[in-house]
């Protein structure tokens, strides 16, 4: 069957089952778009190609499946570089195609030309131009392979113009076999000494923390991780990451570590014996001073990425695997060593629970004060189904939402964690809804990130994805403001955004949405339940919050994390 | 100071092979500070850049580097002098292996490997000087390619040492451009008894940190 590159590579993607596409057309990918209308595969028109990106991101947090998102040449493909910095530095398994020249005026600096393999280069876990119109089916092929297996991660895949135009024989790689990848071979399974290694050790600590990444939901390892933490006893830290990978509602969850983690669960780490970090990379937010980081802890350190083994912490134990088969292994070795030797847990556990108890997370509604805005997040917590998805933009309000929200199923947590990507939460969720129609989605923004990518809640009109927005309007780029209060005396600089421009009701009208305001704590829940009956169309909801609230607890960037401030000084609550 | 990590892989070599006479190598009785990273990669495009790039934005060192096709026209082995204390040779490693494009890698510390180093020099020999030249050039087991009214090429391979050292007696005469190739290695071979494995630094020579699946460049 005699294609061009154009229809082989719409083609391509039918055959790795794709269902949709978040896009915008340009001149370069002008070709690939003409066989999209002859296709089974939807295709999503965004506004903005950062959000066909990000829109990408959200359908694969949720689904598990790559997200594919195609865009044109020159400014199309570096509009979508920041999606895919943000997918390399959380491991989201995204494809994306752009756009390219044709091969005969690469490096002609031709209209529209950029060299987006270049650029994206240190961002992707590998990238591909294609020159030969033969080689689509095996690029993509593997494209996806890649994407998907191992550490996931995005790629792209850039295709000049005259070979989208080109003929080829179709053909489709029918195993793994035919693709080019000499270099390529993740293993999943953990050296059976090691895995032994560490059920030995998890059998003798007195003070055991699991420390949950990312990658246990990578891995669906959910699952196997809860079957892990009851037979040990062992409790369970979610990195912001893993939140949803361990009920928080169990009792071995102790929730979220890190900068602004519980006090609990970052002095469960400071003071354990040993740590079981599956999944996880000890980034800066969790360890605070590296050095500093839990002193008296062993590590057994799993995780499919080799390269992240001793890269921040030298582990006593270190397992490349995929954190399902390993825990599964852990759990085999664990039964042949039997618990009789296992310390007694009882007095740690009682340590947590009485650090619990002494130092929960707390904030103040004053009636007739102004909103807080955890009482907004409380709120549509209760508010909503247990397995509504939250996705966050970045900041306080997403630490607040990962605070303050219970996640008790895997998938329904959406947010930007390593890039730190303002602007993430508005288009992730339009792709979580696509990827999950079923379920309720709620974006849970603040004004700052709001105004990056709410353009794309016109798309979201459009294609009738009716997704919902709470804003945390506090009038100021709010983590920021923060920083500016704690460390720079107050001196607040460049971080108020005014509450009232825009008006975020009307705007959330222009686009197409129910534009609802919120301005004291009595409306929060009405206006959460109107929100909840349109199913029509997106909602916007424009929650006008105290500018003086901060995120606590707080351990100051590069101190240790002993030093860990609980709430403002002086008990005042609000300031 | 190391070299910028992006430069060519010419503008690499001379830089090393200009700083000191010891430049690779290290005092006596000292660590290296120099290990060899060897690499068997696809032959494509872009690959080089590939390498360049992660070797710059992960902040790692490259002393040298050289890059070539093997007998393999579909793979190249590049040959990286890393200063292992930018970073752990660990890190290095298996970051370059991550990779898509990386087929296999090796350490190989400097007492397990062969290496060899090629350096050309253009040297001012004149009527005076030209015997003096050639002394030298017999002494190292050199070669002149080339000679000119008043100047000589001369070309040295030999192992990284032999060649710093040939560089050092060869700066008396007044050079007008020298270049080094940076160097290629291959690990010794074994000989009756295997080489032990065990804690770090006692690797056996060439053993792949990685094991190699599929077709390696070396083969045929």
């Amino acid at each position: 069957m005699r294609l061009t590159g154009a229809q082989a590579l719409i083609k391509s993607l039918e055959m790795q089952q794709v269902e949709v596409i978040f896009g915008l057309p340009g001149g370069a990918i002008l070709p690939v778009y003409d066989p999209i209308l002859d296709s089974s595969i939807r295709h999503v028109l965004v506004r903005h190609e950062q959000g066909a990106g990000h829109m990408a991101e959200g359908y694969a947090h949720v689904t598990g499946r790559p997200g594919v998102a195609m865009v044109t040449s020159g400014p199309g493909a570096t509009n979508i570089v920041t999606p895919l910095a943000d997918a390399a530095m959380d491991s989201i398994p995204i494809v994306v195609i752009t756009g390219q020249v044709a091969t005969t005026a690469i490096g002609t600096d031709a209209f529209q030309e950029c060299p987006i393999t270049a650029v994206t280069m240190d961002i992707t876990k590998h990238n591909w131009l294609v020159t030969d119109a033969a080689d689509i089916p095996r690029v993509i092929a593997e494209a996806f392979y890649v994407a998907t297996t191992g550490r996931p991660g995005p790629v792209v895949v850039d295709v000049p113009k005259d070979i989208s135009n080109a003929q080829m024989d179709w053909y489709w790689p029918s195993s793994v076999d035919d693709l080019d990848l000499p270099g390529y071979r993740p293993s999943l399974e953990g050296d059976a000494d090691d895995v032994r290694a560490a059920a030995e050790l998890m059998m003798r600590a007195e003070r055991p923390v699991i420390y949950a990444g990312g990658g246990i939901l990578k891995a669906r390892a959910a699952e196997a991780l809860r079957e892990l933490a009851e037979r040990t006893g062992i409790p369970v830290v979610t990195t912001l990451m893993a939140r949803g990978s361990f009920p928080d509602r169990h009792p071995l969850c102790l929730g979220m570590p890190g900068m602004h983690g519980n006090y609990t669960a970052v002095t469960a780490m400071q003071r354990a014996d040993l740590l079981v970090a599956l999944g996880s990379r000890f980034d800066d937010r969790v360890t605070g001073k590296v050095g500093a980081f839990a002193p008296d802890a062993k590590i057994i350190h799993v995780d499919i990425d080799p390269a992240e083994l001793g890269k921040v912490r030298r582990p006593d134990v270190a397992i490349a695997g995929d954190c399902k088969v390993v825990i599964e292994e852990l759990l085999q070795a664990l039964t042949a060593i039997g618990n009789d030797s296992q310390p007694d847990l009882t007095p740690w556990i009682a340590q947590l629970r009485a650090w619990q108890e002494q130092y929960p997370l707390a904030y103040e509604q004053v009636e007739g004060g102004a909103l807080k805005p955890q009482l907004v997040v409380e709120t549509l917590r209760d508010a909503t189904p247990d397995d509504t998805i939250v996705v966050a933009g970045v900041g306080q309000h997403q630490m607040w939402a990962s605070q303050y929200w219970r996640f008790d199923h895997p998938y329904t947590w959406v947010n930007s964690g390593g890039a730190g990507t303002m602007g993430f939460a508005v288009p992730a969720a339009i792709g979580a809804k696509v990827g999950r129609p079923d379920k309720m989605v709620w974006a849970i923004d603040g004004d700052g990130c709001f105004q990056m990518t709410a353009q794309e809640l016109v798309t979201a009109s459009a294609e009738r994805i009716p997704i919902k927005v709470a804003i945390l309007n506090n009038a100021y780029l709010g983590m920021v403001r923060q920083w500016q209060e704690l460390f720079y005396e107050e001196r607040y600089s460049e971080v108020y955004l005014s509450p009232d421009l825009p008006d975020y009701v009307k705007w959330a009208e222009a686009m197409g949405c129910v534009g609802l305001r919120v301005e004291s704590a009595e409306e929060v829940a009405p206006a959460v339940e109107k929100a909840n009956t349109i199913d029509d169309r997106p909602v916007v909801i424009d929650f006008r919050t105290d500018a003086f609230e901060k995120v606590y607890p707080m351990v100051p960037a590069g101190a240790s994390n002993d030093e860990i401030i609980v709430g403002p000084a002086g008990g005042e609550g609000g300031r | 100071v190391s070299p910028s990590p992006a430069a060519t892989a010419a503008t690499v070599a001379t830089a090393a092979g200009t700083t000191t006479g010891t430049a690779a190598g290290s005092a006596p009785g000292q660590p290296p500070r120099h290990h060899i990273v060897t690499a068997v990669v696809e032959n494509k495009a872009g690959v080089l850049a590939r390498v360049a790039s992660l070797f710059s934005r992960r902040g790692f060192n490259i002393f040298s580097l050289a890059v070539a096709p093997t007998d393999d026209e579909r793979f190249s082995r590049f040959t990286l002098v890393v200063d292992v204390e930018s970073a752990p040779l660990e890190q290095i490693v298996k970051q370059f292996d991550k990779l898509v494009n990386v087929v296999s890698i090796s350490e190989l510390a400097p007492e397990e490997a062969v290496e060899r180093e090629l350096l050309l020099v253009t040297v001012a020999a004149g009527s005076g000087q030209r015997s003096e030249v050639i002394a030298l050039v017999d002494e190292f087991a050199g070669r002149i390619v080339d000679v000119g009214s008043d100047h000589m090429t001369l070309v040295l391979a030999g192992t990284p040492t032999s060649v710093d050292e040939f560089e050092t007696r060869v700066r008396p005469f007044e050079i007008v451009a020298l270049q080094r190739t940076g160097r290629v290695a291959l690990p010794k071979l074994e000989r009756d008894v295997a080489p032990g494995r065990g804690s770090s630094g006692s690797r056996g020579p060439g053993t792949p940190v990685v094991p190699a699946g599929r077709p390696q460049g070396e083969a045929g």
